[in-house]
Parts: C-alpha cells; sequence; structure tokens
C-alpha cells in the first residue's frame, strides 16, 4: 500500500540516523515552529506526509518534530486530519482500506514505513488509548497482562508484577487491586480508559498516542486522566488529539493547530494559545469558526 | 363515524391488533401441535380397562369379544345398515376399534364393534394381558402353568405362581442378551478381526508361518471362548424352556404360551389408579431405553435416540471448525470484492438446497467415491465387503454437515461483523498481530454466535430424514455405532434414526393400526431430542454470551 513511498525514502534512510535535533525556525523553513530554543530530543519526525483515502487527500504536506517526553497535542476542527495523523504514528491507517501514504516518519531514527519494520513491534514501541475506553470483555488482570502474553511471557510472578505496575502508573491500582479477576467491563467509564492506559503503558513503549482520550468521561474522570497524562510525561512521548482546547492548554507542552489536512501553526502551547503567528490559529482559539 | 375509523387506522391500533393476532395464531398452531402429539403419543402407554361382552354381528351370529378400546368414530346410521346391520334407531351410532390381540389366533389385532351391539359389557379382574416377544399382545384367561410339560398349578395358584416364574424366565433372557450382544458378540468381533489381519498378511505375500502362528493362537483362544459362552447359553435356553403358560382365548381356544416368549403380564381390569400409572411409567421407561420387537412396532427406540443424537453430535463435530474457519476466511481475510460476494450469495443458496440432494451427493460422493477409496486404500483385506465404502454414520454426518454449513458461516460471519471495530484495535495496537487479535479476541467474543449458528444448525440436521435414507440410515440396525468393542467408536456402522423410525413405522410396518400411537410417541421423543440438544446448546450459548457481554452495550 505504502511501498511507493517507502522506495521513495530509501535514499533518505541512512541520513534519519538516531539524532538530537536543534530546533529553530530558520531549519524549518516553514511557520510550524517551536518557539523554545535549544537542544531537544526528538522522538517521532514528520516529512512531507501525504495520505490519501482513495481519491481525497486526507493530510497535506506536514513537517513535524515531536520532542521526547514531552506532551505534544494536536488541535484543530473535526476532519482536519489530526486523528489521521496520530493513526500514521502506529499505522493504524494501514486497516483501512484504500489508504495510500507518501513521505516519511521516523521514529527514533527508523522509518516505520519501511518494508523491512515489524509493524506489530512497532505498535508496542507506539502505544494508544482511544476515544472511547474499549477494555477486553476480560478480567481486569488479563486487560492489563494482553500485551505482555502477545510478547510471550508467560511467568507469573513478572506477569504480576507488571500488571500491578502498570495500573500503578495508570492510577488505578488502588481502585482494583481487590478486584483484578473482575469482568473490565464492570468498571466506570473513567476507570475503563484508565485500564485502557495501564494496558498501554504495560507493555512499555517509547510513545503515547491519546486519542481523544477524555472526549467520552465525565469532567472528574476528564480531570483524572489529564493529572495521569501530567505523570506519565516524563516516562513517555505523549501525543495527544484533543477537541478541548483548554485541555490542550492544560496539559501539552507542544500544540500544533491544523486545518483542511494541513498543519498550520506548531509551537510551545504558550505561545501557541497567547500568541498565534497565523490568524487561521488566532481565529479558532478565539472561537471564531471551528 | 367515517372520520373516526379512519382515526382509528391511523392511530395503528388495527397493525397492532394484526401482528399481534399473527403471533398468536402461530402459538396457538404450535402449542395444539405439541398437545396433539403429546396426548396421542403418551396415551398410548396408559394400560386401559378389557371389555369383556357379547356382540352381535350382521349376520346375528353371537361372538364374545374381550379387548381394549383402542379408538371410537361415530358413523352414520345408513352406513351402518348398508354394512348389513339391522340398526333401528336413525341416530348415527359410535364404533369402536378393538384392540382383541391375539394375532396368531385371529390373524389381526384389531377389529371393530359397533357400540348398539355389543352387550352384556364386563370388566373381569382375571382378564389378562400378555405382552410377548411375537405375535403382538395375547387377550385372555389364564388357566394353567407348567414345569417341563407338566401342569404344576391351576386357577388361582396359577395366577399366584405366574410372576415368579416370569421373572426367572425374564432374567434368564437377559442373561441370555447379554452374552449375546457382550460376549459372544466381542469374541465374533475379535474372529473377524483375526480373520482380516491374516488376510493382510496373506495379501502382504508374508509367508513367516510364526505369524500365521500367532493369529491361530489367538483365534484358538477366541474359539475355546466362543465354546464355553456356547455352552452356557445351551443350559440357559434349557432352563428358559422350562416353564410355559396355558390360556384361554376369547372363543374358548386353549393356547400354550412358553414364558420365555413373554415380556410382561398384567391384569389391566384389576389395577388401581395407582398400579396403572406405576405400569404407565414403566411402559415409557421401557420405550426410551429398551430395543425394539416386531419389526419395531413394539419395545422401545433406545437404539434411535442413540442414533439421532450421536449423529448429531458428530456432525457438530465435523461443521463447527469447518464453518468457523470458512467464515473467518470470507470476514477477515478475503479482499471483500465481487468474487467474495458471489461466494457469500452462493453460500446463503446452498441452505436452499433440497436436502434429497445433499444426500443424492453424499452417496455418490462421500460413499460411493471416498468410502471406495478408502476401502480400497486401508482395508483391502476386508474387500469385497465394503467398510467405508457402503453407508454409514459418518457420511450421514458428513451429509449433513454439509447441508447445515451454510447456516454455521452466516451465523458466525455476522457474529465476526458484530464485534466492534474499537475492540479490534485495541489488541492491534497493543502489538497483535492479525491472527493473534483473531485469536485471542475476535474468535472467543464471536463464540456465541458460532453457538447460534450450530443451534439452527443441530435443530435442521435432528429433523432431517430424506439425505440419511441415502447415506447410512437403516429400520433395524445390529448393533450401536459405539459399544465395548475397540475401537469403540465404530464410525462406519449404519445406524438408526428417530425420524427415519417414524417413517418406518408409521408407512413401512406390516401393523399400521398397531403402530400408529408409536408414531406420535416418536414424534414427541424426536422433538423432545432436539429440543434437549438444542437447550444445551443454548446453555453454552448463554454462559459464553456472559463472559464476553460487551457486544451487548
Amino acid at each position: 500500500m505504502n511501498t511507493e513511498a517507502t522506495d521513495v525514502q530509501e535514499g533518505k534512510m541512512e541520513s534519519a540516523a538516531p539524532r538530537t535535533h536543534a530546533i529553530n525556525i530558520g531549519d524549518l523553513g516553514r511557520e510550524n515552529t517551536v518557539a523554545e530554543q535549544g537542544e531537544l530530543d526528538i522522538a517521532l519526525n514528520v516529512t512531507e506526509l501525504d495520505l490519501y483515502y482513495g481519491e481525497k487527500q486526507a493530510l497535506k504536506k506536514i513537517e513535524l518534530e515531536i520532542p521526547r517526553n514531552r506532551v505534544t497535542a494536536f488541535i484543530g476542527p473535526s476532519g482536519c486530519g489530526k486523528s489521521t495523523l496520530l493513526r500514521c504514528f502506529n499505522r493504524m491507517n494501514d486497516l483501512v482500506d484504500n489508504v495510500r501514504t507518501e513521505g516519511q516518519i521516523t521514529l527514533d531514527g527508523e522509518d516505520i514505513y519501511s518494508k523491512h519494520l515489524n509493524v506489530a513491534e512497532l505498535r508496542r514501541r507506539v502505544g494508544m488509548v482511544f476515544q472511547k475506553p474499549n477494555p477486553f470483555p476480560k478480567s481486569i488482570y488479563e486487560n492489563v497482562a494482553y500485551g505482555l502474553r502477545i510478547l510471550g511471557i508467560k511467568d507469573k510472578r513478572r506477569l504480576d508484577e507488571t500488571v500491578e505496575k502498570a495500573l500503578r502508573g495508570a492510577a488505578l491500582w488502588d481502585e482494583v487491586k481487590d478486584r483484578l479477576q473482575d469482568n473490565a467491563l464492570g468498571l466506570s467509564g473513567g476507570q475503563q480508559q484508565r485500564l485502557v492506559i495501564a494496558r498501554a503503558i504495560a507493555v512499555e513503549p517509547d510513545v503515547l498516542l491519546l486519542d481523544e482520550p477524555a472526549s467520552a468521561l465525565d469532567p472528574i474522570s476528564t480531570l483524572k486522566i489529564e493529572e495521569l497524562i501530567y505523570e506519565l510525561k516524563d516516562k513517555y512521548t505523549i501525543v495527544i488529539v484533543t477537541h478541548n482546547m483548554q485541555q490542550a492548554a492544560r496539559v501539552s507542552d507542544y500544540t500544533a493547530f491544523m486545518y483542511m489536512g494541513e498543519l498550520v501553526e506548531h509551537a510551545d502551547t504558550n505561545t501557541l494559545f497567547t500568541n498565534p503567528t497565523r490568524k487561521q490559529t488566532e481565529d479558532y482559539i478565539t472561537g471564531r469558526y471551528g | 363515524m367515517r372520520e373516526r375509523t379512519a382515526k382509528w387506522f391511523k392511530s395503528g391500533t388495527p397493525w397492532i391488533w394484526l401482528s399481534a393476532g399473527a403471533v398468536s395464531i402461530s402459538l396457538l398452531m404450535v402449542v395444539g401441535l405439541l398437545v396433539l402429539i403429546a396426548v396421542r403419543g403418551l396415551s398410548f402407554f396408559w394400560p386401559s380397562d378389557v371389555l369383556d361382552a357379547q356382540y352381535i354381528e350382521a349376520n346375528g351370529a353371537v361372538v364374545r369379544l374381550i379387548g381394549a378400546i383402542d379408538s371410537s368414530e361415530t358413523v352414520p346410521a345408513a352406513r351402518v345398515r348398508d354394512s348389513g346391520y339391522a340398526l333401528q334407531t336413525e341416530e348415527p351410532v359410535e364404533r369402536h376399534l378393538l384392540k382383541v390381540g391375539n394375532r396368531d389366533v385371529y390373524g389381526a389385532d384389531f377389529r371393530l364393534a359397533l357400540q348398539p351391539f355389543l352387550t352384556d359389557i364386563k370388566y373381569p379382574e382375571h382378564i389378562l394381558v400378555a405382552e410377548r416377544r411375537e405375535w403382538g399382545n395375547f387377550y385372555g384367561f389364564l388357566l394353567s402353568i407348567s414345569e417341563n410339560g407338566k401342569v404344576i398349578a391351576e386357577g388361582d395358584a396359577a395366577r399366584q405362581m405366574l410372576p415368579d416364574r416370569l421373572e426367572y424366565a425374564l432374567d434368564l433372557f437377559s442373561q441370555i442378551r447379554s452374552i449375546q450382544t457382550h460376549e459372544i458378540g466381542s469374541v465374533n468381533y475379535g474372529l473377524e478381526r483375526l480373520r482380516l489381519k491374516q488376510r493382510r498378511l496373506e495379501m502382504d505375500g508374508l509367508e513367516d508361518p510364526k505369524a500365521y502362528a500367532v493369529i491361530d493362537k489367538q483365534r484358538e483362544v477366541l474359539e475355546k471362548e466362543y465354546d464355553v459362552q456356547r455352552e452356557k447359553m445351551t443350559t440357559l435356553f434349557e432352563q428358559i424352556r422350562r416353564d410355559s403358560m396355558r390360556v384361554e382365548t376369547m372363543d374358548g381356544k386353549e393356547v400354550e404360551i412358553p414364558l420365555e416368549k413373554v415380556v410382561r403380564v398384567y391384569y389391566p381390569n384389576a389395577m388401581g389408579s395407582f398400579a396403572k400409572l406405576g405400569f404407565y411409567f414403566e411402559k415409557v421407561w421401557e420405550f426410551v431405553s429398551d430395543e425394539p420387537r416386531e419389526a419395531n412396532t413394539e419395545g422401545g427406540i433406545f437404539p434411535a435416540i442413540f442414533g439421532t443424537v450421536m449423529m448429531v453430535l458428530i456432525m457438530s463435530v465435523l461443521v463447527t471448525p469447518f464453518g468457523v474457519i470458512a467464515a473467518v476466511y470470507l470476514r477477515e481475510y478475503a479482499r471483500q470484492g465481487p468474487i467474495i460476494r458471489i461466494i457469500r450469495i452462493a453460500v446463503n443458496n446452498l441452505a436452499g438446497v433440497p436436502s434429497i440432494v445433499y444426500g443424492v451427493f453424499g452417496l455418490g460422493f462421500f460413499v460411493y467415491f471416498l468410502g471406495g477409496n478408502i476401502d480400497a486404500l486401508f482395508f483391502p483385506e476386508a474387500q469385497p465387503a465394503p467398510t467405508f465404502g457402503t453407508p454409514g454414520i459418518l457420511w450421514s454426518s458428513l451429509t449433513l454437515a454439509l447441508l447445515t454449513l451454510p447456516v454455521v458461516i452466516v451465523a458466525t460471519e455476522e457474529g465476526l461483523a458484530r464485534i466492534p471495530r474499537a475492540i479490534r484495535e485495541a489488541s492491534l495496537a497493543l502489538g497483535a498481530t492479525k491472527a493473534e487479535t483473531l485469536w485471542r479476541i475476535v474468535i472467543p467474543m464471536a463464540s456465541p454466535a458460532m453457538m447460534t449458528g450450530l443451534i439452527l444448525a443441530v435443530a435442521r440436521a435432528a429433523g432431517e430424514v430424506a439425505p440419511l435414507m441415502l447415506v447410512g440410515v437403516v429400520k433395524l440396525a445390529p448393533s450401536l455405532p459405539l459399544d465395548g468393542n475397540f475401537p469403540f467408536l465404530h464410525l462406519e456402522r449404519k445406524f438408526m434414526h428417530l425420524g427415519f423410525h417414524i417413517y418406518d413405522v408409521g408407512f413401512q410396518s406390516p401393523n399400521v393400526e398397531a403402530a400408529r400411537p408409536l408414531v406420535y410417541a416418536t414424534s414427541l421423543l424426536l422433538i423432545i431430542v432436539i429440543v434437549l440438544l438444542n437447550l444445551a446448546a443454548i446453555y453454552i450459548r448463554n454462559h459464553l454470551r456472559e463472559k464476553y457481554r460487551s457486544l451487548e452495550n
């Protein structure tokens, strides 16, 4: 599906070794600026990414760098392509028929659209949490242990330890420690979403993709998720898609504004919200459209 | 007025009435069917009183009738007069079908009797009914009991002695049966296997006398065992022939009935309600647990129940993995396009092919082609006698598996389609491959749908008769497909089936009148078996649903 894309990129592969990026406006040559100057470790690097659903182009020439151990938020009106972009990072778009991707995305310098890449392994390294909580119809324990079992881990002690660690990491341990064998579907929506986060971090990914993780939750659960994101960013590179600009402002270090499949502006959150360089961004964050 | 009618129509009330009415009628018909079958089938086992009366025949002769009223109907007086009876009234008269038994004496079990011409009706307590292994029931009076041809008791003394003597004979009979089916059966089975083994060696051109000597030795052992058993049987036969009873029929004839030919003796007129109830349940139990007698018109239908259940189980084992794998491919792996659409339509249409066509296919492909080749490859020593190249339970199960495959495929596909995308994505996002996702998440979650498919398949397969007549069902199977002889499960054997049994008893039996209640009873049993099989499957499905209930919310 994306073989043409990878073939084109073969030449670039060597240059895409792990490296530390010095981000500055001049380098990027575009308006997608990260205002914070200085040394920043880049986890995901997107270059000239185009994505088509059949004939329709959903992403247009995206250029983006996502720094390690920071929270990057994608905002923009519905249908602007922010979820599509997010799903490029773990190649979830492969599951959709007639998708064509061109351009390059590297994770730690490795082209993730390479023919030789093991997609399952990529998805282990890039965890994802979806809009609606989607626990498996299994016990709480088995939900968290699922990724480990896929990895072939059978040792009971190791499983127990990892499950506990993941549940603690997702701030759910105290609530469920007495009923690990209960069906996960008996948890509340907010608990389910944290369980899903625990499930994602149990396999120790490098990057955590959150696709509107709080949009189906009540305010208190949302708050808990936001606090959790804040805690998690020490260990994971987090990319979050959100409809809620306040949420983006609260939880993220960097924010990217997308509109009609284009990345309009990318800067550190403070700058973007207080002093956007583009008119479109300003209109959106002040609520004039979208 | 018209406005009100219009309003009434607009309110939707007539529609509710119409739809509710349709449901009620359907329900009534189903319940009616079940009640009819249950009443007709279950009343068969009730020991009805036996009357003893004088009857004036059309020609004026007076005869004595002893028999139980089987059924009654009213006939117009004119028709009665036409058949020669001197009837006074114009009222329609009742006509009874009287079961008089004693087929060996009168040639028929039943006769008709008109109510107005029955006089002097009595129900004497001493009327004896004997169920026999041959010739159907006997109705009459007990005169005496003989031992080795000598009378040892008469009248009341004979009546008192009879139960013990009969029990003795029945006990011996069951011993003989047991030796015949188990001991001698397995000796014969062993001998047959040895014969085939020897044939095999001969065919392979083996000339090692040692090998033959081993076989001969084993055969010697078996033959010795056979002699022992036959000796036992001979003594048992001598013992069982010891007693006989002398009985008198309604026309005063005396008949000698050896007790070895008697299954059960009872005096219906002397029985109270409780005794009758006990007798009733005994008969019902005999019906479901015993083997058939007298061309299937008497005794039980256990082999048919066993065959039906066994066939359905084997079919389930065959059809489920097959259907599920096909559905998984169609839904999960195949590229959705015109070809898959055509295949899907074809699969759906397969469900509409008349079942007899499957039978013909099964006979041609499974029995003759597959079975014939299996015989040629694996059982050359048994040739020309076929082993698998003849109708049998395996081919029946396979044919029905083919017949029910579309149902399982369609149900499974629907189940797979209902698994939320989010759940699949969750698994994939955790680094599971598509296959892992299928095995660990999708298929377990779709298992209730598979069970639904299986329930539909079982319901269809258990009731199917037409194709089975071509691929393995028989009127009377000498042995069950499951027994104590290695390898225990004999898939090549022919079997009995409740559906076919109904057809056979109802339409192919020499004694249709006597067998009719059996048709109802067997139908009832077939329904019960199907319901039980379905309930079992539904129980499993609900259990699975409970486990994976995320689909419901």
